[in-house]
């Protein structure tokens, strides 16, 4: 019984997580350093948390994920890794030949206090070559941190304001998500023909295509040349606060370039308010096609709106993922009651605005009572499903357990996903998102009532 | 195209070999170079692999969130019984912590577990953070056994103390701990086995039991795939250890040897012939003749039964060429062997943590011209793979991607593997795995120069 999960809720003190929804921030810094073309991310660590690190991503995106190892030893515990991480550089640049090294730290070399950005500066890094670093320790934050501390250090690393007139392109930060997204937001901004810089930047590394060759760096990733020039530009876009808002504002503060934070664009309220600032920057008009793609997203959604309505969801993940799935599901007539993510940082009452804030202001109205919590872990969220049962279940990989003790139809968003293939190159974000959602959503509720209906039920046309 | 990086740092030269060139002593078990992307993990990881298909235990890891999500239920080992050992808990320590210490969270943390799951044992894993605040888990761990009245065992696993083998002797010290009879316990020996270093990956240590149980033997105990707190407990009471992960086990066989008199014996499953041999071998050590008969008509009847089988895939297999790249040393000795009962040569094979004996056994059963490599990295396996003109690796999860880029069949011999490959069932499986992949359609849509400009198989 691989349910082990009691259904009555007790007062939870000791802190501890049991079935977590987040993991640490290294692993959200590697993949970001892994956005920027020829960059080697490199943990400042342990062999252990760089191992795991290659592993889950690579369970994940199914691609090679490479990245060095300072590989502390109890020496440099004890004696401060500045040596091994001399040596790494060293390294790293003689056998790998990276343009960019991206070192993160881990809770052991924050723990012991090596000053990473001192140590970069004593090194010997040769002419054109690049070390960036970012501190990422394990014991703050989520992945998510991670990956939002990485972005941000390629702003304070290489981002410059060179120009005395801004450009007309914008800067887009997208936040933790699979490169099909990302390549997906690129494609609506080529559309409305606004030149770019998208940093970080994945699609062609973390699914690039077999060539019958291995090489150490794929074609993908955004160059130094074009992070530099994300200084120049005149407009930054976050989509995501939790993964993308630091890196914008930072840009705003070093290069002076306006920042504007949206939600990842999930849905069709989004995606909208995303176009909206792009056409309203650069005075462009919406192009027919993506006036036609929305259109069959709402046709579509007209089409199967009786499916969704009412319908009871639990949705985790990440924050920024899970924030646009709920608007979308809303959007839907669909109802929330259990919205949960795992990483920690405005909880309801701290200054900046926070996810529980957000999904509750989303909730107000609509009549919905749903229980809300950052910082949560899916024993909670197994919990809650158990006192109130839903129809659907969405997030990442993890979340087959709870599906499967509740017999709970359940649609695998998010990160990591280990246990299905192709989902890292499809987009959930953009009206074509949106469909695609649609159909993940309508295929696992229908295939549930095909399977549960008794014979008289069944029907051929749903 | 990006540039190719092959660059071989001095400093591993003395880590590569290629049989019949050169007579070095191939250098192993050292720690790796920083800065290199290396393959390997960390003392946790060799503590946690070892421990956590214990069924019925608590794993809690006692440090940032991290460490507990990359190793939640992972292992792909099964269970009969309890599964709460596919739960991942974790103390989660926050900078607060780091600062003033987790102790109490630890505290708060078990009695937190005890209030929700009635476990016998928990396993407290120390992370590398907590090897550096220095939280002191013995005592931590003393008190909440003494509170709890059940076993609270400490596994002494900060990451950085050494690389996975180090992992693999905390787990065993952890073992020890637990197996120690009361004092007031008399053991009584039964005429029954240990079966040491199967994690149960895929249902294979339930393979080795039905072939012992055909032979008459007892298990008493499996370390550690599909066993549980009182099984374990009772693991003093066997007449023989017989030991399959060689690299996990070997110093827990020792020490059992030393404290209970439990003599061991190496054995191999992988293979025909290695099964083979290990039957008779065990039935030999048993001193039972009975067992041997039965254990000649078991084998008689497998191998009559699998060899058909198996030599319709050798046709099909012969003439490719292997690679391989696993964990341990012992691992890959017998996976050279089960290659030749398949007709495949092995063209380079490399350990995580292999052994200076085990390389020993490596290096005088391959062919001259084989690289053998410890620790390598994914340029270095690019590299001799490509070099050797190898059609397959046999690795684990990092392995796989990097593999199929080169165009190159794979098959995981490591937590991912989906059928059991022990025993006679598993070596019908290994070919048929091998098969599946080297011979698959797939390879044949590789378009090398471009769309419509040559289509080539490596296959």
């Amino acid at each position: 019984m691989l349910d082990c999960t009691p259904k009555e809720i007790k007062e939870r003190s000791s802190g501890g997580n049991i079935n977590p929804a987040k993991t640490c921030q290294p692993i959200g810094a590697m993949y970001a350093a892994l956005g920027i073309h020829k960059c080697l991310p490199h943990s400042h660590g342990s062999q252990g948390c760089c191992s795991y690190h290659r592993m889950h991503l690579t369970r994940h995106f199914r691609d090679p994920i490479m990245a060095s190892t300072s590989c502390f030893t109890e020496g440099s515990s004890v004696f401060g890794g500045g040596a091994n991480l001399k040596a790494s550089i060293q390294n790293v640049f003689h056998i790998y030949k990276p343009d960019v090294m991206a070192i993160h730290t881990t809770c052991l070399t924050e723990t012991i206090g090596d000053d990473v950005s001192s140590i970069i500066k004593t090194a010997e890094v040769a002419e054109g070559k690049l070390v960036i670093h970012a501190n990422t320790p394990s014991y703050v934050g989520s992945h998510i941190t991670g990956f939002s501390n990485m972005t941000k250090a390629m702003v304070s690393y290489i981002s410059e304001s060179t120009a005395s007139v801004k450009k007309e392109q914008i800067n887009i930060v997208p936040g933790f998500v699979n490169p099909g997204d990302m390549r997906e937001i690129k494609r609506l901004t080529k559309s409305m023909d606004i030149d770019y810089i998208m940093f970080p930047d994945t699609s062609g590394v973390v699914d690039s295509p077999m060539t019958g060759e291995f090489n150490m760096y794929a074609e993908g990733g955004t160059t130094v040349a074009q992070i530099k020039d994300a200084g120049n530009s005149k407009l930054s876009i976050a989509l995501g606060r939790f993964a993308s808002s630091d890196a914008v504002d930072l840009l705003h503060k070093k290069c002076k370039v306006s920042a504007s934070v949206l939600k990842t664009p999930i849905g069709i309220k989004a995606t909208d308010a995303f176009l909206m600032v792009l056409r309203q920057s650069f005075t462009k008009e919406i192009p027919r096609e993506l006036e036609v793609e929305r259109g069959q997203l709402v046709d579509i959604m007209t089409d199967t709106h009786f499916h969704f309505h009412g319908k009871k969801v639990a949705i985790f993940g990440d924050p920024d993922i899970v924030t646009g799935l709920t608007e979308f599901l809303l959007s839907l007539g669909m109802v929330p009651v259990h919205v949960l993510t795992g990483t920690p940082g405005g909880s309801s009452n701290s200054i900046a605005g926070s996810f529980e804030d957000d999904i509750n202001n989303m909730l107000e109205g609509t009549g919905i009572s749903a229980n809300v919590k950052s910082a949560g872990d899916l024993f909670t969220l197994h919990q809650w499903i158990k006192n109130e049962p839903v129809d659907l279940l969405i997030g990442n990989t993890y979340g087959k357990y709870i599906a499967r003790a509740e017999d709970v139809p359940f649609i695998r968003v998010g990160f990591p996903v280990l246990d299905r293939s192709v989902h890292s190159y499809l987009p959930i974000v953009g009206y074509r998102g949106a469909l695609r959602l649609i159909e993940m959503i309508s295929n696992a509720l229908l295939d549930r009532a095909d399977r549960d209906a008794s014979d008289e039920d069944f029907e051929l046309v749903m | 195209m990006a540039e190719k990086s092959v660059g071989i740092i001095a400093e591993r030269d003395g880590f590569i070999a290629t049989k019949g060139k050169n007579k070095k002593q191939l250098q192993c078990d050292t720690d790796s170079s920083a800065g290199c992307v290396s393959q390997r993990a960390c003392v946790y990881c060799g503590a946690r692999v070892v421990l956590n298909p214990i069924t019925d235990a608590i794993h809690l890891v006692h440090g940032p969130i991290g460490c507990a999500s990359y190793t939640w239920d992972i292992r792909g080992s099964l269970s009969s019984g309890a599964e709460l050992y596919r739960n991942s808990f974790s103390t989660d320590l926050k900078e607060q912590d780091v600062i003033f210490g987790g102790a109490k969270k630890l505290t708060a943390a078990i009695d937190g577990l005890m209030e929700k799951y009635q476990a016998k044992l928990i396993f407290v894993y120390s992370t590398c953070i907590v090897g550096v605040i220095g939280d002191d888990l013995e005592s931590i761990c003393k008190a909440a056994s003494q509170k709890h009245n059940i076993e609270v065992i400490p596994v002494e696993s900060s990451g950085f103390i050494g690389n996975k083998s180090a992992g693999y002797r905390a787990a065993a010290e952890s073992l020890l701990r637990l197996i120690k009879p009361d004092e007031d316990v008399v053991i009584t020996k039964t005429n029954s086995i240990n079966y040491l270093g199967d994690f149960n990956l895929a249902g294979e240590a339930w393979i080795i039991h039905n072939y012992l149980r055909q032979m008459g033997i007892d298990i008493n105990v499996t370390f550690t795939g599909d066993s549980h707190y009182e099984a374990l407990k009772l693991a003093p009471k066997a007449k023989l250890n017989i030991i399959q992960c060689a690299g996990s086990m070997l110093y827990l066989a020792g020490k059992m040897e030393e404290l209970y008199q439990i003599p061991y014996l190496q054995i191999s499953f992988l293979g025909i012939e290695d099964t083979a041999a290990s039957l008779r071998k065990i039935a030999v050590a048993m001193g039972d003749d009975h067992a041997l008969c039965k254990a000649e008509a078991l084998i008689q009847k497998e191998t009559a039964r699998v060899e058909t089988i198996i030599k319709s895939y050798r046709e099909k297999l012969k003439g490719k060429k292997a690679a391989i790249y696993v964990g341990g040393g012992f691992k890959a000795i017998s996976l050279i062997k089960q290659f030749r009962e398949i007709g495949i040569d092995v063209v380079m094979i490399g350990t995580q943590t292999g052994r200076q004996e085990e390389y020993e056994t490596i290096t005088n059963l391959v062919d001259d011209g084989t690289v053998i490599l410890d620790d390598a990295n994914p340029a270095e396996l690019e590299r001799f793979m490509m070099e050797k003109g190898a059609h397959l690796l046999v690795g684990g999860v990092k392995e796989r991607p990097l593999a199929y880029k080169l165009g190159m069949a794979f098959i995981d011999h490591n937590h991912d593997r989906k059928h059991p490959l022990s025993g006679f069932e598993g070596a019908v499986n290994f070919a048929e795995e091998v098969y599946t992949t080297i011979c698959s359609p797939v390879w044949k849509s590789l378009s090398t120069g471009g769309i419509g400009k040559g289509v080539e198989a490596r296959g």
